[in-house]
Parts: C-alpha cells; sequence; structure tokens
C-alpha cells in the first residue's frame, strides 16, 4: 500500500504565560491507504494537538506550528496559508475529522440538513435540491432511520450515538481520503461506542478511505487497528503493527500501560501494576526523556542524552528507548 | 458478639425509585420516570458488589437510595439489620457514619476553597468522632498516610493537587469515619489509565487492611468492575437482569444483555480480539419514562420470543448463586 499522508517531524508549540509548551514535539508518522492507524496516549500527550496541526486548526496565538512537513498527495500542507483557499479545499473534503464531543461540534442553531449541505455544495458544487438528496442517502447509510423526516431536526433532537453517526456521515460526505476520528466515542456507553466503531470500519471499507483513530483505549486499537502509535509528552515512543506491539511491547511506558488497565479476560485475584507517578508537566520540559522520573528501566544514560531516537526493532516495529527490554 | 464474615451487611428488597415527571403551575403530574424498578441484592460483609449498566439505567439512583440520599417509593433497605428505608431524616445521619460515598467526579466533587485536611476532616466533625484539635489533627494527618498523601499537604487547596491526588483527597474523606459500607460511584472513570491503577489498588488494599470493609462498586467500564468485584449485578432499564460472581460473569454469561455488554468491551491483545465473537447490539437504550412492556430487552434481544413482551421476567437462581431474569435461559 502507498503512503497518503506523511508527517515529518512536526513541532506544534504554545505560548502560555507559565512558559512555553512544547505540546507536539517533532513526530513523524505516516498514513497508508486504506488503512486504520491508532494514535493512543493520555490527555494531554499531544495527540490532539498533532492531528489538529495536520488539518491547521491550530488556534494561532497561542498556539504556533514551528517545524515540519505534512506531505498529503504530494503537497506539503503546512505551506498553504491556514485560512487560504487550498487549505479550505482539503479540510473537510479530503481529510475529514470527527470529534470526541458530538454534543458540541455540531451547531445548535442549525438543521442536521443543514450541516450536512452545507459541505456538500461547498465542496462538491452541488445545488440544494441534490445535496439535500444526498444529505438523506448519507444519513441512512450511518444508519438513522425515517432520515427524510429527521433531516430537518435540530442536533439537541438527538441522542448522543445518533448525533455522532450524523458526525460521521459529515465527515463521509465529500469522500475523504482520510477520516481522523479524536476520541469519537469517549463520551459514550459501551455499546453505543461497539456499535460507531463497527459503522465506521464499515464505512471507510466502502468509501476506500484511511481512519485515523485518536484515543486513550488500547482495546478500541487492539480491535480495529492494523498501526499504532504510542505518544507521551509530546514524543511518539513506540510504534509497530499491532501484532507486534502488543506481543513484544518495548517501550518502557507501553509496557507500562498495558500492565496497568483491567483485562476483561484476566485471571481473578490478579493485581494491576500502576505507573508510578504523574504525567509529566509540558511545561518547560527537560531535553533528556520525559518518561524517566516514572521508569523502572532508566539509567544515567538517559539523563545524559537526549531524548532518544525511534529505534528499528524489526519489521515496522520502532521504540523510542535506550534501555534494550524485551517483555513478554 | 463479633459478626462472623459472612453475614449480610446489606439487604435490599424489591426497592423501587420512582421520579414524578411534572407539568404545569400546579406540579401536575404527567408521567413517572421508574430509575428503581424492583431491585433486590444482598451485601456480604467484606465483599464488592459491582454493578455495571448504561447511562441512565438507575446505577447511581441504587447507590443513592441505599445512603437514603433519595426516599425510595417502596422496598426495604436493612443495613446492619435496621431497616432504614423508612427511616426519618433525624436518625439516618447516625447511620450514614457507617456508609459513605466516593464521587465520580475528582473536580467537581472537591470544594475549590475548602482546604484538603479539612475536607478530609468535616465528617469526624459532623459526627462528633473527635473531641480534642490535636486528635483531629492527628486523625486527618493519618487518614492522608492511608491514602498515600503527604500529611504536610493538609493546608493545600484541591487545584494545588492532580486528579488521581483528589481522588485519594476524596478516598480518605469517605474513609474518615470508619465506615463500614462504601458506595464507590465511578469512581476512576474521569481518570486517566495509568492514574486508574494507582486509584483501583489503593482500594483493594484498603479493603485488604480493614478487614469487613465493604465496597458497593458503580461502573460502567466493566472490566474495571469485573478487575475489582466478587460478584457483579448487570443492570438494563431500572432492573438487575444478571448477577453473578466475577469468574462466571465473563466465563459463562446467560443474559443476551450481559453478552453483548461484554462483547462490546475490547480487550488490548489483537490475538483474542480476532477470535471473539462480536455482538452488536440495534437500536439504543429506550426512554425510561416509556420502557417497553414485557422484558425491557426484549426489542433489542436476539432471543426474544411474543412471550418475551408480555411477561416481566423475575430474577432466578440458575445454581451457585447465579441469578438471572430472562425466561429464555
Amino acid at each position: 500500500m502507498s503512503v497518503l499522508l506523511k508527517v515529518e517531524n512536526l513541532k506544534t508549540q504554545f505560548k502560555t504565560d507559565a512558559g512555553l509548551v512544547k505540546a507536539v514535539d517533532g513526530i513523524s508518522y505516516h498514513v497508508d491507504e486504506q488503512e486504520i492507524v491508532g494514535l493512543v496516549g493520555e490527555s494531554g500527550c499531544g495527540k490532539s494537538v498533532s492531528q489538529l496541526s495536520v488539518m491547521q486548526l491550530i488556534p494561532t496565538p497561542p498556539g504556533k506550528i514551528t517545524d515540519g512537513k505534512v506531505i498529503f498527495e504530494g503537497q506539503d500542507l503546512l505551506k498553504f496559508e491556514a485560512k487560504g483557499h487550498e487549505m479550505r479545499s482539503i479540510r473537510g473534503a479530503k481529510i475529514a475529522m470527527i470529534f470526541q464531543e458530538p454534543m458540541t461540534s455540531l451547531n445548535p442553531v442549525l438543521t442536521i440538513g443543514r450541516q450536512l449541505t452545507e459541505m456538500l455544495e461547498l465542496h462538491l458544487g452541488m445545488n440544494k435540491k441534490a445535496a439535500r438528496e444526498r444529505a438523506i442517502e448519507l444519513l441512512r447509510l450511518v444508519g438513522i432511520s425515517s432520515a427524510e423526516s429527521r433531516i430537518d431536526d435540530y442536533p439537541h433532537q438527538f441522542s448522543g450515538g445518533m448525533r455522532q453517526r450524523v458526525m460521521i456521515a459529515i465527515a463521509l460526505s465529500c469522500h475523504p481520503r482520510i477520516i481522523i476520528a479524536d476520541e469519537p466515542t469517549t463520551a459514550l456507553d459501551v455499546t453505543t461506542q461497539a456499535q460507531l466503531l463497527e459503522l465506521m470500519k464499515d464505512m471507510v471499507e466502502h468509501f476506500r478511505a484511511s481512519l485515523v483513530i485518536v484515543t486513550h483505549n488500547l482495546g478500541v486499537i487492539a480491535r480495529y487497528a492494523q498501526r499504532i502509535y504510542i505518544m507521551y509528552a509530546g514524543h511518539i515512543v513506540e510504534t509497530g503493527t499491532c501484532k507486534d506491539l502488543f506481543a513484544h511491547p518495548c517501550h518502557p511506558y507501553t509496557i507500562g500501560l498495558l500492565k496497568c488497565i483491567p483485562r476483561l479476560d484476566e485471571e481473578q485475584g490478579k493485581k494491576l501494576v500502576p505507573i508510578v507517578g504523574l504525567p509529566p508537566n509540558l511545561i518547560n520540559m527537560p531535553p533528556h526523556c520525559a518518561f524517566i522520573p516514572r521508569c523502572p528501566y532508566s539509567t544515567e544514560r538517559c539523563k545524559r542524552e537526549p531524548w532518544p531516537e525511534l529505534k528499528l526493532i524489526d519489521g515496522q516495529h520502532y521504540a523510542a528507548c535506550y534501555a534494550d527490554i524485551q517483555e513478554k | 458478639m463479633e459478626p462472623s464474615q459472612n453475614d449480610i451487611l446489606l439487604d435490599v428488597k424489591n426497592l423501587k425509585m420512582y421520579f414524578p415527571v411534572t407539568r404545569g403551575v400546579m406540579k401536575r403530574k404527567v408521567a413517572e420516570v421508574k430509575a428503581v424498578d424492583d431491585v433486590s441484592f444482598k451485601l456480604k460483609r467484606g465483599e464488592t458488589l459491582g454493578l455495571v449498566g448504561e447511562s441512565g439505567c438507575g446505577k447511581t439512583t441504587t447507590g443513592r437510595c441505599i445512603l437514603r440520599l433519595y426516599l425510595p417509593t417502596s422496598g426495604q433497605i436493612s443495613f446492619e439489620g435496621h431497616d432504614i428505608s423508612t427511616l426519618p431524616e433525624s436518625k439516618i445521619r447516625p447511620l450514614r457514619r457507617k456508609m459513605s460515598l466516593i464521587f465520580q467526579d475528582p473536580f467537581g466533587s472537591l470544594d475549590p476553597r475548602q482546604s484538603a485536611g479539612s475536607i478530609v476532616g468535616e465528617p469526624l466533625i459532623v459526627q462528633q468522632l473527635v473531641t480534642s484539635r490535636a486528635e483531629y489533627e492527628e486523625r486527618v494527618e493519618q487518614l492522608f498516610r492511608v491514602v498515600g498523601l503527604d500529611p504536610g499537604m493538609t493546608d493545600r487547596v484541591p487545584h494545588e493537587f492532580s486528579g488521581g491526588q483528589r481522588q485519594r483527597i476524596g478516598v480518605a474523606r469517605a474513609l474518615a469515619c470508619e465506615p463500614s459500607l462504601i458506595i464507590c460511584d465511578e469512581p476512576v472513570s474521569a481518570l486517566d489509565v495509568s492514574i486508574q491503577a494507582q486509584v483501583i489498588n489503593l482500594l483493594e488494599e484498603l479493603q485488604e487492611g480493614l478487614k469487613g470493609l465493604t465496597y458497593f462498586f458503580i461502573a460502567h467500564d466493566l472490566s474495571v468492575v469485573r478487575h475489582i468485584s466478587d460478584r457483579v449485578a448487570v443492570m438494563y432499564l431500572g432492573r438487575i437482569v444478571e448477577i453473578t460472581d466475577s469468574k462466571t460473569l465473563y466465563e459463562n454469561p446467560l443474559h443476551p444483555y450481559t453478552r453483548a455488554l461484554l462483547s462490546a468491551v475490547p480487550i488490548a491483545d489483537p490475538c483474542v480480539e480476532e477470535k471473539r465473537e462480536r455482538i452488536i447490539l440495534k437500536g439504543e437504550v429506550p426512554s425510561p419514562l416509556n420502557p417497553p412492556s414485557g422484558c425491557s430487552f426484549h426489542p433489542r434481544c436476539s432471543i426474544a420470543t411474543k412471550e418475551c413482551s408480555q411477561v416481566i421476567p423475575p430474577l432466578r437462581d440458575v445454581g451457585g448463586g447465579h441469578e438471572v431474569a430472562c425466561i429464555r435461559i
């Protein structure tokens, strides 16, 4: 499969009164065609900011993309003006985004239909009638019953799960190449979460698109994604195919994460092994690896040297750690 | 006489909690929300009973009825042998010393202008458990140590603590009166995964240390509930549909809703995930204002028959304390 989106050395910083926040500090990743990629990390690790940077949706100021390239269809998206027409023709049309909060990401004073047809009219140049027909078709596709009448409803008339279905319909409306789903199901119940993830998987297959799932839930990634990136404090610390990474995690943070979540199929009476300490404060970060205070494998070398580069383990599996860890 | 390990701490029988829906100036009652509808279970001293279900199924309401924060519509709640379901408010307060609550939101549940020490110590004063200033301070410091907080931080205010530390303050407050029952209402849902394990382990260690401490653990995350609980009750639209020990729950779930719920929770292992059966439920949880007739799960159930829409299935024992409410099992 060929590479569809390639992000190189992306850096996004925020100037705050307390100091400089390096939310994303030189990450590189890629998304292949028709692939489902997972991006995992705890809150504040920069996973959402990295995705917003790709879409150039970072509020400037205080935020600024200071370095890096986002190569999509042979063009560097970061060369375009954030509000220019090139970026607009990509945002929503070729790269679509589904946000976490289905309650707040839809406009409450516009009907669902208007929010769908706006996209179709703007990006695809459809007339009103055609756009409305297409919108009904899309709503039906994402599993909204009696779409003809519900198209004129407002977001508050939909439940949380239904709103997220509408979001999926909007994201799909212009046949995007990539859909970025930022914590798409976090606010929802597990059975609704399962319904929506299954729907998203079917839809990206149907539309031959790629999907980037941003989440803190490793289970969701294990179920749906082919490849995974683990983020910590603005860096990618480990990446690989799901099979490799879950079977042989090589970064202390990944190992810690897998040991500290309760599993549904675990033995009774098994103790969880928490990761000690707290996630780092991103203000004025040290030049070395930020996981050191919580890392059971850290050595003097970790403190002396800069943040480690991603190092090849095998195949597509890379980890950013000086220690050589092989755990089952 | 010292009570034995196996005695029943809490016995809930046919608990019902209906909230009226009113309309107009006269507050005319137009409908009822049956938040908890005929729920019965027993809680042994020293065990952890988990309660899972989706939002709006009545888990929190059940917890609040046990604490008598709501006056139940009907049913009995006996706590340590006393029926507390109809006691007047004045007689409830001394009993509340024996039960406490840990809230979900570590940000909203602590008064931002109160110091951490006074949050933890307030129950001691309210319940008149300390006689002198020195005793109070000593007790607060001890509570801080028990939950793994530095006693030097008693003068700080909540915003100076991280989410995990705040939840520890909540745990310390819950422990202040040496309760026998703690109702944990989604205590880890708002925390980051790496911090969740710290709080779960703390709760487990406390139970091992204090013999007889009983938890009623409410959460929507089935893997967390199964990890911490001895027994698990599954709730759907105000009713318990299945109750069993947590080993059987995963290995042999009987109710179709429990099966769907289990299959909806992904396991962080791609090799396991490949082999798992996925049951995707259709539709959404119906409104509790107008629940379906008969078994309220029948419109979404894959094995429902005509009879299911007519009779409300009772919870019955299928052996070994495994109770399930389904006529098709």
